[in-house]
């Protein structure tokens, strides 16, 4: 893969400050996409075989729930990761994503990815240390949510001195 | 004639006695929140501070503390108010042409003289986007001049879509200044952020070495948020981070230490504390 595509990987803030060689051995896996507005990206269930760096646009996960049709579960922007999955068994899409705004992305693939990790645990070792901190942030977006700040139960602990 | 009389109140006027307003305006914000446009019965508009709030009388009900959420100066006073209980559900309820019992304003202000040439960030969630309006309006009309700040970033989560408030105000803030909006839940259709408003710090474009931020929510969220901001590189002093705090203001003048936390009478030394003040009060339990 050419050396722009391993430049465009460092600048992008997972993988920020990776060392030039581990950027060039991720590059090898590495293709350009875009997605138009309305463009399912991921859908659930589906086999976890990539995931994106995003660089423009604007991207929606979403959840079918029988009676109340797709939920939103979060949106993620430029400079964000699109897709876990592909580095945890089974390997499945848990949500649905679709392109909100013209999307452009870096396509990482997963399982060509997992298998060099698997031979140079230096880089495997270097990339959990840039995930864990993806899923963490999400971990705590999710219970941050979980105490519905604005909810019902929050009804008197909102702001605005509303007493009763 | 009854203590239902407004006559009664506006006979005398003192710290503990509310001046008479009519509605003059009301608009419906989101399913339990109303905004109310106030004027004065005798013709004298309320000075005051974005930040301030005033205690508002629905006569025959009760008192409650209600934050402004006008700008000063600029057409009649307004205070948007979340049906909780008795008092706020009669406020919220308040036909026009009623008349509603003013006491005010009390407590400190955002200090808007202190932002020239910062980049603004006013974080809010859920209804604490009420007592920040008047001071994003105030930031918007100053931004570029020597003495206003260099950019204005808007910030606000809310539960869901049609919990947002303001909608108007964010379209027009959007065309002045920075504004990103992100709700907790959404169906499909939304087009806009979903996520917790502390991701929308992340995201936002400043400088947090010139960055002055106002923050107002539940105080867990403001307790993320300032998290956030931090980790931003916004530095936690007394300048650079405000907050504005609540719990049970009842006399206004710091007389009766109902609203006392920590060392803080809140009538009076805040709602809107600096951060340094608020840091461990927000995070002590039982305060």
């Amino acid at each position: 893969m050419s050396p722009s595509t391993a430049s465009e990987l460092g600048a992008h803030p997972l993988f920020a400050s990776l060392s030039p060689s581990a950027l060039e051995r991720i590059s090898t896996f590495t293709s350009h996409v875009a997605f138009q507005p309305g463009d399912i990206i991921l859908s659930e269930g589906g086999t976890a075989e990539v995931f994106y760096l995003l660089r423009r646009g604007k991207v929606a996960l979403s959840a079918h729930a029988p009676g109340k049709g797709h939920l939103l579960v979060q949106t993620l922007g430029p400079g964000e990761t699109l897709g876990l999955s592909w580095l945890f068994p089974p390997f499945l899409w848990q949500f649905d994503a679709r392109a909100v705004e013209l999307v452009e992305a870096l396509a990482i693939d997963g399982p060509g990815l997992r298998d060099k990790l698997e031979g140079d645990p230096g880089l495997g070792y270097e990339l959990l240390k840039r995930f864990t901190p993806v899923v963490l942030e999400r971990l705590q977006q999710t219970r941050l949510r979980l105490l519905d700040l604005y909810g019902d139960r929050a009804r008197a602990d909102g702001h605005g001195l509303g007493q009763p | 004639m009854t203590l239902a009389d407004p006559r009664l109140a506006a006979s005398t006027h003192g710290p503990f006695t509310p001046s008479v307003f009519h509605v003059v305006g009301r608009a419906q914000e989101a399913p339990d929140v109303v905004t109310l446009a106030l004027e004065s019965a005798e013709g004298r508009p309320l000075p005051f501070k974005p930040g301030q709030f005033n205690m508002l009388t629905a006569f025959g009900v009760g008192e409650v503390p209600i934050s402004i959420s006008s700008r000063p100066g600029h057409g009649p006073l307004m205070h948007t108010i979340r049906e909780v209980g008795a008092v706020t559900r009669a406020l919220c309820r308040a036909a026009l042409g009623s008349p509603l019992g003013v006491r005010g304003p009390f407590g400190t202000d955002w200090g808007l003289d202190d932002f020239a040439q910062s980049d603004a960030v006013v974080v809010a969630g859920g209804i604490g986007l009420a007592p920040l309006r008047g001071a994003v309006q105030a930031l918007l009309d100053r931004a570029g001049l020597p003495m206003g700040p260099r950019r204005v970033v808007v910030l606000v989560g809310a539960r869901t879509p049609d919990q947002l408030i303001f909608k108007r105000d964010l379209e027009d803030w959007s065309r002045r200044g920075q504004v990103a909006v992100t709700v907790d839940m959404a169906e499909e259709g939304w087009e806009g952020n979903v996520g917790v408003v502390t991701h929308l710090v992340d995201q936002a474009a400043f400088d947090p070495n010139r960055a002055m931020a106002l923050v107002c929510g539940p105080e867990v969220m403001m307790r993320f948020a300032i998290q956030a901001l931090i980790e931003r590189g916004v530095l936690p002093t007394s300048i650079r981070l405000r907050v504005s705090l609540e719990r049970n203001m009842q006399c206004g003048t710091g007389l009766c230490g109902h609203c006392q936390l920590g060392p803080y009478i809140l009538c009076k030394s805040g709602p809107v504390v600096t951060y340094p003040q608020a840091s461990r009060l927000l995070t002590e339990a039982e305060l």
